[in-house]
């Protein structure tokens, strides 16, 4: 089964919020969810997402049980008093869940953040790794 | 190729039929060329009293191959935005491929009091800000009373 990282867990967010209301009331505010690649090779899963406005400070990756959550704020530089005229983003963060299926590694996730992408390398453990079975043949 | 940037955002695409039912009430049209939505990069525009804010939300690119033009008032962001490289394994999956890829153009007018000599651009975390000052001239001054 390895169906998990290819939809995003919309149906389960609610639930997962609930559970953990109290502590982090950030995630119940409006988010914009951002596009994102997915691709999986035979070592493990790399992940795309845009967040652009994000910068290094401003991202926050977590792996919590078996959910990969993104969440970026938009830092951008407004000049006082501007009046905004024409917004087609507006919200100024993005927010975006993923389940890891048990073959995945999460204490090996590395992150690179780059001109807005980021990139997420999730390999799989060693002992889910493909393997060639030998036939013998009598 | 048309799709929005953001699909599946519930609480972003209820904002814009929000905003597309309110256009449509009001019936006034901005400009002639509009400003069409969810098309890439998006963008946002704001503006001081001394200048108009342009925000163009373009992650991903780089920054030397951004084209960006201003003539007679029309500002056009141009480009082009690579797939990610697959390294020819054939043995990938694609489980979700939301991201744009290739060739992009927006056009805005800009209002007319600016000042073309003054266009400022700067790329950073993807996002291209584009600042362009308004002339002195129109600028609001305060008139002295004799």
């Amino acid at each position: 089964m390895n169906h998990d990282l290819t939809k995003s867990q919309d149906a389960q967010a609610p639930k997962a919020q609930d559970a953990q209301a109290p502590k982090t009331q950030a995630r119940d505010e409006v988010a914009l969810m951002p596009p994102v690649e997915v691709v999986e090779d035979a070592s493990g899963i790399t992940l795309y997402a845009d967040l652009p406005g994000v910068s290094r400070e401003t991202l926050n990756l977590r792996v919590e049980a078996d959910t990969l959550t993104i969440e970026g704020e938009m830092a951008l530089q407004v000049p006082e008093g501007m009046q905004s005229s024409h917004a087609e983003v507006s919200i100024p963060r993005y927010r975006r869940a993923f389940t890891l299926s048990k073959e995945l590694d999460p204490d090996k996730v590395t992150a690179e953040l780059k001109h807005g992408v980021l990139k997420l390398r999730i390999p799989k453990a060693e002992h889910a790794q493909p393997r060639k079975v030998e036939i013998r043949v009598h | 190729m048309y799709r929005s940037l953001f699909p599946r955002d519930v609480f972003a695409e209820l904002d814009r039929f929000q905003r597309d039912i309110r256009q449509t009430l009001d019936g006034a049209s901005p400009s002639i060329r509009g400003i069409g939505r969810g098309g890439y990069p998006a963008i946002n525009v704001g503006g001081t009293p001394q200048s108009v804010e342009i925000y163009a939300f373009a992650p991903g690119l780089d920054p030397d191959k951004i084209e960006l033009n201003l003539e007679r008032g029309v500002l056009t962001i141009s480009g082009e935005r690579e797939a990610t490289p697959r390294n020819g394994d054939a043995k990938i999956a694609v489980h979700i491929d939301e991201r744009f890829t290739g060739r992009f153009r927006r056009v805005l007018s800009l209002p007319d009091d600016i000042d073309p000599g003054t266009v400022d651009a700067a790329y950073r975390d993807g996002v291209l800000h584009i600042s362009i000052k308004r002339r002195a001239s129109a600028q609001p001054r305060r008139i002295e009373i004799k």
